[in-house]
């Protein structure tokens, strides 16, 4: 098979062109996600066939059906807990959850407040294009109060959730938001991601054009993607009290946790060793 | 191979370590919690897995991801649980993911009276999930069925490539009774077929010349797909009438053609049988003695219970009860599993006993009720 594009060979070609609008900026988080993994395969920090991918449902999460690994497209929400269920019974694997806003933050909310409580081995990639996509442009969590959403037509009266805080206060070891505005960052970001041990979370700033652009003014996606370049603001080693998230001030982002606990699923299995009649 | 005096959640986690569960993921639920304690404890020492989680939806869907990591999964709950995993469930049965769901009955509706009995929730065991498909549920009555259908879940969920669910109730689930218990490498244990092309020819849903695919698992190279829309053979979504068409006549079909081989049922006094007792779970202990009490009376009565309540072998069901002049079907509800059994003995009299108890029927009512129509 001729390789037309270098990262051919962690694709689905024959799935080919992605359900995706034209523009959306999901298609960059997916060239920079695949990009990180290439590397840590390249080096040799991971192995092809232990990579899995999980999602729940929204455009975001369709994410995984593309990439040529392992892969599961499972329910609105519940990826994680998949995810874990992977991880726990087989821990070489490297799972990877890649979800909307609303599938991570809002019904999948759950999930990652005590995913990250547990530090449970999982990179989560959320994808927040500020938007629920998939279903037509309802309000998600992280909706910037005031703007308008098909369910909040006279502006959204909620505030929006600070992912990155909750991800912190809760103890995950690495927390980064990231943008598609800017890709040599936010593929560092996914690669140092893959490589951690414990909860790995990157928030991903991503463009819907066609849903969420649309209804702001700003219709075209080169519109709105660099709308949304002027708001983010880039900041190095960043504290999490320094993690703005807001259409006015701007959104920050950058590495805010970078730590090395030990993950759920070590522990976890020098627990169920005890029982084994190992040390303990 | 040992002899023990258990009770019936006990027996269903012995009965789960014989058929080679690897991973229980749980959420703590009256009249479960012994199970999940129970399993917590010996479990680990076997090299598999326990994990309390936040929610039952969570413990469902990480037995499915374990069963899809290759593990033999199961998880345990009671209505309300059992509730909030049916989305799931819906899920396990679009991918084809075995996994054993304990559903120990309590009575209900909504937190109802948590600790004692009641099989309201016979009907919802099977069609609970949205999409119209039947998932095998398999009832014990006592620990010795309670131990062995638990291992029978297993093989058939393997097989079969399909949730299954094994209904008690709260009666059975602290009953203790003797129970022959089998080790691990003591019972016939099935698993799951495993391709046998190499990763590039791997389709995971096609299912060669049979009706169930072979199944490869997360890690081992074969780039699975896990798909919750509907897709065709290779697991690409793919919305069409005929894709739509030819997966859900499978799915159907894979359990529905499994009846002869799945029905089970126990049956007393069966000779010359012309007034049925017919019931399942902990309501067939009081029939077995309701039955007794008609023989005593001079009735040609028998009793039995049937282990599988779905999928429904209509015609297995029609030839056990052939002859017999009343069918009663005696349930703790308002008369469900009767609706079943209604269509399937269309032109045969049948009766419904429902008898509403926070414990077991007691035999004499439900010879009372009988009685009023013979
Ligand atoms: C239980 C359930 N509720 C609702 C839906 C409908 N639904 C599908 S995707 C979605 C939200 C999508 O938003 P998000 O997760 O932010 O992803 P995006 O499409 O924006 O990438 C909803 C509500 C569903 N599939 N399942
Ligand atoms: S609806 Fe929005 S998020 Fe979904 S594919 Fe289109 S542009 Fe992308």
């Amino acid at each position: 098979m001729a390789v037309a594009h270098p990262l051919d060979r962690y694709l689905r070609t024959d799935r080919l062109p992605t359900m995706w609008c034209p523009g959306c900026g999901l298609g960059i988080l997916l060239g920079c996600i695949l990009r990180a993994l290439d590397r840590r395969i390249r080096e040799g920090s991971l192995r092809r066939e232990n990579v899995g991918f999980a999602g729940g449902i929204g455009c975001s999460a369709r994410m995984t059906l593309y990439p040529y690994f392992d892969s599961a497209h499972v329910i609105h929400g519940r990826a994680i807990p998949f995810a874990l269920g992977v991880k726990i019974v087989k821990p070489e694997m490297k799972m990877i959850v890649v979800g909307g806003d609303g599938d991570i933050a809002a019904i999948g909310g759950n999930h990652i407040l005590h995913a990250i409580r547990r530090n449970a081995d999982l990179v989560v990639i959320m994808a927040n294009n500020m938007i629920y996509g998939m279903t037509g442009g309802q309000q998600a969590p992280t909706t910037p109060r005031g703007l308008y959403t098909t369910t909040t037509p006279y502006g959204n009266p909620e505030r929006e959730i600070n992912i990155v805080k909750l991800a912190a206060a809760l103890g995950a070891n690495y927390v980064a938001r990231g943008s598609v505005t800017h890709t040599p960052l936010l593929e560092q970001m996914i690669y140092k991601a893959l490589g951690k041990r414990g909860l790995a979370f990157v928030e991903v700033l991503s463009t819907c054009p066609e849903l969420f652009g649309r209804h702001i003014g700003f219709r075209s996606p080169v519109d709105l993607y660099s709308e949304l370049r002027k708001r983010v603001v880039v900041k190095t080693r960043p504290s999490v009290e320094e993690s703005d998230y807001s259409w006015e001030r701007g959104f920050v982002i950058g590495e805010f946790v970078d730590r090395d606990e030990p993950g759920f699923i070590e522990v976890l299995q020098e627990y169920t060793s005890r029982a084994r009649g190992g040390a303990g | 191979m040992r002899v023990d005096y258990v009770t019936g959640n006990t027996a269903i986690a012995l009965g789960s370590i014989a058929a080679g569960l690897r991973f229980y993921a749980g959420y703590p639920i009256t009249p479960t919690s012994d199970i999940f304690e129970f399993l917590a404890r010996e479990l680990p020492k076997r090299g598999g897995y326990v994990v309390q989680f936040e929610d039952e939806i969570a413990s469902i869907n990480a037995a499915i991801g374990a069963s899809w990591a290759c593990a033999k999964s199961m998880t345990a709950t009671s209505g309300p649980g059992f509730s909030l995993m049916v989305e799931a469930l819906s899920l396990a049965v679009i991918t084809e993911t075995p996994v054993v769901v304990v559903y120990v009955m309590r009575t209900g509706p909504s937190t109802g009276v948590p600790t004692r009995s009641g099989q309201y929730d016979v009907l919802q065991a099977t069609y609970g999930f949205h999409g119209g498909l039947v998932v095998p549920v398999l009832a014990p009555a006592t620990p010795q069925e309670a131990f062995d259908l638990t291992v029978r879940a297993f093989n058939v969920s393997e097989k079969l490539r399909t949730p299954v669910v094994l209904l008690s109730d709260a009666t059975i689930a602290h009953t203790y009774g003797r129970v022959v218990v089998r080790e691990p490498g003591e019972v016939e244990v099935v698993e799951r077929a495993k391709p046998s092309v190499p990763p590039e020819k791997y389709r995971p849903y096609d299912p060669g010349e049979g009706l169930v695919p072979p199944m490869a698992c997360f890690g081992e190279g074969y780039n699975v797909l896990v798909e919750s829309l509907t897709h065709d053979e290779r697991g690409y979504y793919a919305p069409r009438s005929d894709v739509q068409r030819r997966l859900m006549w499978r799915l159907y079909r894979k359990i529905v053609e499994s009846a002869p081989e799945l029905f089970d049922y126990g049956a007393a006094y069966l000779d010359g049988c012309d007034v049925a007792l017919v019931s399942y779970g902990s309501t067939s202990l009081s029939t077995l003695v309701a039955a007794k009490i008609l023989r005593s009376e001079g009735y040609r009565a028998c009793s039995i219970r049937l282990r599988t309540l779905f999928p429904v072998y209509e015609e297995g069901i029609r030839r056990l009860l052939n002859g017999v002049g009343k069918v009663f079907v005696v349930e703790n509800n308002v008369g469900l599993y009767y609706r079943e059994l209604r269509g399937v003995l269309r032109g045969s009299e049948v009766v419904s006993v429902p008898i509403i108890d926070l414990d077991l029927p007691q035999p004499r009512e439900v010879v009372e009720v009988v009685k009023q129509w013979l």
